[in-house]
């Protein structure tokens, strides 16, 4: 784990990566991460999330500044940017429902080559996917998801890159976090090592490759 | 007093509500359920953001920015509030754990299939939860309105994209309450003041009538 500059963080990312991002229409989303990925004016990526919250807010930033090729999402209907986009056919939108997305990425981070849901049975959600019946049920045979980077957000980490989440900010980031080539967390607050409790930390420090000390 | 449409429909579905129950409520109508739970019931409500124990909208100065209900207002937590991450959030909701859901509807038909997420070419906004709401809670109502634009939103068969095969099991509207009874839609209440005869005309689906009909008992 290295502590890092907001600019040399985002400055690894390069264009065309895939990127899993925090964040629950924009709570939980590191938001300085992505005001500096449209500085650097980063192209063709590819966002994971559970949505792409609103214009002028978290994700709703790099949709608006074209950053985005596809988007892997479970709801972008509060965001009208996203909608006419994918009508247009500028961008690529997978539309995911949210349990199952959230499966997946947890799939890609624990090892798994997929899970079974019974969710999107008979809907268009089943189409090209692989049915297994199990004791009577069916299910979908939905396949892990990982990404090249995890953008995380904390609300207070330690000197080691032990990171705590607070409320409804949590949401996908500790999945997103095990499913990603490199984590990158940007933390709000960082105290000295030893003063989170070990019950507490809800992504452990040899999770996370840098961290972005809020200034 | 004559109530209108939402506060019948969201007064009329508090009645399903019992002690103790972990309860999942949609956006629109389905929120308001919460302001007529009776007094001194205690019910977990839970937010797919990743809450139990949703709170009403705090004063602004009370903001706390990582605290939001599903549509990312600012809510409260009630003292026993419990914030986990979404995996736990969706395998609460999967996992059969929560009691009753509550969710929007655009159409459901005699099967009682439910669309709710999306109208092909016009309004593609994602189905967020609904999906695994429908498919995994015990019991899944849905809160509409009994028309829109004129038109019955019970029908025969869903046109627009399913959100599930498992039938709901309760249609409540400002018209009447529907239960799907036998693997049939039956008309079980009216609105008050709405008379049967109303409410078959202003259903494409064929209801199943039983010989009474009580008035929902909401004040």
């Amino acid at each position: 784990m290295r502590t890092t500059t907001l600019e040399n963080a985002v400055a690894l990312i390069p264009d065309g990566a895939s990127l899993m991002i925090g964040g629950f229409m924009g709570i939980g989303t590191p938001e300085r991460l992505m005001d500096e990925l449209v500085r650097q004016g980063k192209r063709d990526l590819t966002v994971i999330a559970n949505d792409t919250a609103i214009p002028g807010r978290g994700i709703g930033k790099l949709i608006s500044a074209k950053l985005v090729r596809k988007v892997i999402a479970s709801h972008i209907g509060l965001n009208p940017e996203t909608q006419q986009k994918m009508l247009a056919g500028e961008m690529e939108v997978e539309l995911v429902p949210q349990g199952t997305l959230i499966e997946r990425i947890r799939a890609g981070g624990y090892g798994l080559g997929g899970v079974l849901t019974s969710t999107g049975v008979g809907t268009i959600v089943e189409e090209g996917k692989r049915k297994i019946e199990i004791d009577g049920r069916e299910y979908l045979l939905e396949l892990p998801l990982r990404a090249d980077f995890a953008l995380v957000e904390s609300f207070l980490a330690d000197y080691l890159g032990n990171v705590t989440y607070v409320l409804t900010a949590r949401n996908f980031n500790p999945v997103m976090a095990m499913a990603a080539q490199t984590v990158i967390v940007y933390a709000e607050h960082v105290v000295p090592v030893g003063m989170i409790s070990p019950d507490h930390v809800g992504t452990p420090a040899a999770l996370v490759d840098y961290l972005v000390v809020s200034s | 007093m004559t109530m209108d449409a939402q506060t019948i429909i969201a007064k009329r579905i508090a009645l399903e509500l019992r002690e103790g129950m972990l309860v999942n409520l949609g956006i629109g109508i389905p929120t308001l359920v919460a302001n007529y739970v009776p007094e001194g019931m205690h019910i977990f409500f839970q937010s797919e953001n990743g809450l139990i124990g949703t709170g009403p909208i705090p004063e602004p100065a009370m903001v706390q920015p990582r605290l939001t209900d599903a549509a990312g207002r600012p809510v409260s937590a009630l003292p026993g509030a419990a914030a986990f991450d979404s995996a736990m959030s969706f395998g609460l909701i999967r996992g059969g754990h929560v009691d009753v859901t509550v969710l929007g509807g655009l159409q459901v038909d005699e099967m009682g299939k439910l669309a709710n997420w999306m109208i092909p070419g016009k309004m593609v906004p994602g189905m967020g939860g609904a999906m695994d709401l429908v498919s995994g809670a015990k019991r899944v109502v849905v809160a509409m309105q009994h028309s829109a634009k004129g038109k019955s939103k019970i029908v025969k068969r869903c046109t627009l994209p399913l959100t599930s095969v498992r039938a709901v099991d309760l249609i409540v509207t400002e018209l009447a309450v529907i239960a799907l009874a036998d693997g049939k839609l039956t008309l079980v209440e009216t609105a008050p003041n709405v008379t049967v005869q109303q409410v078959l005309e202003l259903t494409d689906a064929d209801l199943a009538v039983p010989s009474q009909v009580p008035q929902m008992q909401i004040h």
